[in-house]
């Protein structure tokens, strides 16, 4: 089985590994193929339709880390211009695990900030999965006061499994820096709009995503704790994360249901890693006009809308 | 031990096997550490710190207030506040028996209990985690109820206390949990740009959603001694990197080493302690001390029941 396709993607695979076996014997043959493979290319098309219309929620969590679904460098590299990484917490270290600097959205200076998880084996370890140390909140969160003091917006992409569970990181302080960023960012003066592009884990999440908009692609997903974490204290055993999924209900829709999330910015057919050309065109534009609103408030008026989204009360009455 | 076995054994075994198997119910309380067998009304008198290892038992959430506070002028905050189950979320069980088996248990509607009073005489607002309800988890009425009670202190600008005592979000609220981190840290940030003091004394345990928000960003940081307190519980971590973890790892006297803490506190200086250090950030006269604790004179009438298996860790 190919580790690049989930296991209800694997028709569509073995669909196109058949067109493409065809269409390389239609190269070197005289024979007219191409219905052949017009056809099979139909046929993919109407199984990925009817295989995606009936998505799970836990189908989504695994689409939300797909291994070739796009990061945030692949964002930063299709939908912006002029990026320049900066390193560095300027106190202990560089953390990987999350990426970061200025760069331009169609012309307009922003601070970009997001998780990165590797591609490759030794990537995925540089990178520490995705999960980052106190050092790489520290460093998002000088990013957020730098774009505060030149009047940068601040776009966060978020997709990690959560913060690092590590004993070098509880020394050095995990808790208390996922908490400092939530607290300055709950008064940043300047606009900031979060996308989960894929895995939205917990606390390791929401340490960068305290925001004024928050926009979910399709099949991601934003919970506080992972289906298997949750499975395995509720349900005293992780092969129950599927139901767990469902119960937590942590996909896209769910969020923009419960009024958390604002949009959900719809994906190719057969999810973004399919199409990824597509999905960041859909999220550029998505991006310029959540900017454009913001841009359009002052200070202060942000800054206490943000206040009243933060610590809003639905009673349920 | 089955009831006719009872019967049928002479009285001597039987009272004999019983002093060793179990504690007597009400009278006797066993440390969880020492393992000693304390009197309680001795553990009662010593703020449930046991009297032979100094160990801090846990205590609820209305206990804490009652030793923290004074005793005149106390006004509960919301208390009229009480959850629901927005996501009906059903595990092995449905979350609304899961409330209603808590509520039943503790007496209270959630797991955090706030109040406006004094500590020898400053004014002040203080809540406390409960700990016996669903592990004092953060959900909807614990964030709300700490925004309602910090909103008081910003109004009367007095300062805010908050014992903590948590496992974290609380899975059943999901999403709705989590983002009661960003709602308790808001408010605090707010309360650091007014000046008005906020402290916050974290008692064991302390982890997860509530430590990675409202329990990490005193003006000062307390903990009580021995407090295990971080952001990822120790099973996780020693899943994660495989290797032993190091001798009192994530205690409080780990965590002020390694920079976290202030300072730890004995639970019988808390209140002095407390009202010292606001006393002097506000501006106002310094407490008077009060007695130390005597245990003189509270006894049992018959011996501590004989301690004969291991101590607990």
């Amino acid at each position: 089985m190919n580790p690049n396709y989930l296991d209800f993607e694997q028709p569509i695979a073995d669909l196109e590994a058949k067109i493409e076996e065809l269409r390389l014997v239609g190269n070197d043959s005289d024979i007219n193929i191409t219905d052949e493979i017009s056809r099979l290319k139909h046929k993919s098309v109407t199984l990925t339709e009817s295989i995606f219309s009936n998505l799970t929620p836990w189908d989504i969590a695994r689409l939300a880390r797909h291994p070739r679904r796009p990061y945030t460098l692949d964002y930063l590299e299709m939908v912006f211009d002029d990026f320049d990484e900066l390193h560095g917490d300027r106190h202990y270290a560089d953390d990987l695990s999350i990426v970061g600097g200025p760069a331009r959205l169609d012309g307009r200076p922003v601070m970009v900030i997001g998780h990165q998880k590797g591609r490759e084996v030794r990537d995925k370890v540089k990178r520490n999965f995705g999960m980052p140390r106190p050092e790489g909140y520290r460093k998002a969160l000088r990013l957020m006061e730098m774009a505060e003091r030149f009047r940068m917006p601040i776009l966060t992409f978020i997709d990690t499994p959560g913060a690092y569970p590590g004993i070098g990181a509880e020394e050095r302080g995990q808790s208390e820096a996922i908490a400092y960023n939530l607290a300055v960012m709950s008064r940043l003066k300047t606009p900031v709009i979060s996308t989960v592009i894929g895995e939205g884990g917990s606390g390791g999440a929401l340490a960068i995503g305290v925001c004024d908009r928050l926009y979910m692609l399709q099949y991601s997903t934003y919970a506080v704790i992972s289906p298997e974490g949750c499975a395995s204290i509720l349900w005293k055993s992780a092969e129950h994360a599927a139901q767990a999924a469902e119960a937590m209900g942590i996909t896209a829709d769910r969020l923009k249901e419960l009024k958390l999330a604002d949009k959900v910015i719809p994906e190719p057919m057969g999810g973004a890693h399919r199409a990824p050309k597509e999905i960041a065109k859909a999220l550029k534009e998505q991006l310029k006009a959540g900017l454009d609103e913001l841009c359009a408030l002052s200070t202060e008026d942000l800054v206490s809308q943000r206040y009243e989204r933060l610590t809003s009360y639905d009673t349920g009455r | 031990m089955s009831n006719w076995l009872d019967k049928i054994m002479p009285s001597m075994i039987r009272s004999d096997s019983k002093q060793r198997t179990s504690v007597p119910e009400g009278l006797w309380k066993k440390c969880p550490k020492c393992g000693a067998f304390l009197y309680k009304p001795e553990l009662d008198k010593n703020l449930d710190v046991c009297p032979k290892c100094e160990h801090h038992l846990r205590v609820s959430a209305r206990r804490r207030l009652d030793i923290f506070l004074d005793e005149d002028g106390r006004e509960e905050i919301a208390a009229e506040l009480e959850p629901w189950d927005r996501l009906k979320f059903k595990d092995s069980k449905r979350y609304k028996e899961r409330l209603a088996q808590n509520q039943k248990a503790t007496g209270e509607k959630d797991a955090l209990i706030a109040m406006k009073g004094r500590t020898l005489g400053i004014p002040l607002v203080a809540v406390s985690f409960e700990f016996n309800f669903l592990g004092g988890s953060m959900g909807q009425v614990v964030g709300e109820k700490f925004v309602r009670a910090a909103n008081i202190a910003l109004e009367e600008r007095i300062p805010l206390v908050c014992f903590s005592a948590s496992g974290g979000a609380r899975m059943q609220e999901a999403i709705l949990s989590l983002m009661q981190m960003a709602k308790t840290a808001a408010v605090l940030e707010r309360m650091k740009q007014e000046g008005i003091p906020y402290i916050s004394v974290l008692t064991d345990p302390v982890f997860g959603g509530v430590s990675a928000s409202l329990a990490m960003l005193g003006d000062l940081n307390i903990a009580e001694p021995y407090a295990l307190i971080g952001f990822a519980g120790p099973r996780v971590i020693e899943q994660t990197v495989r290797e032993k973890l190091p001798e009192g790892f994530q205690r409080s006297e780990f965590l002020l080493e390694h920079g976290a803490l202030d300072m730890i506190v004995h639970r019988h200086e808390m209140r002095f302690k407390i009202a010292s250090v606001l006393a002097k950030l506000t501006g106002q006269d310094q407490p008077e001390a009060e007695a130390a604790i005597d245990l003189e004179g509270i006894k049992p009438d018959q011996p501590a029941p004989e301690s004969t298996d291991a101590p607990a860790s």
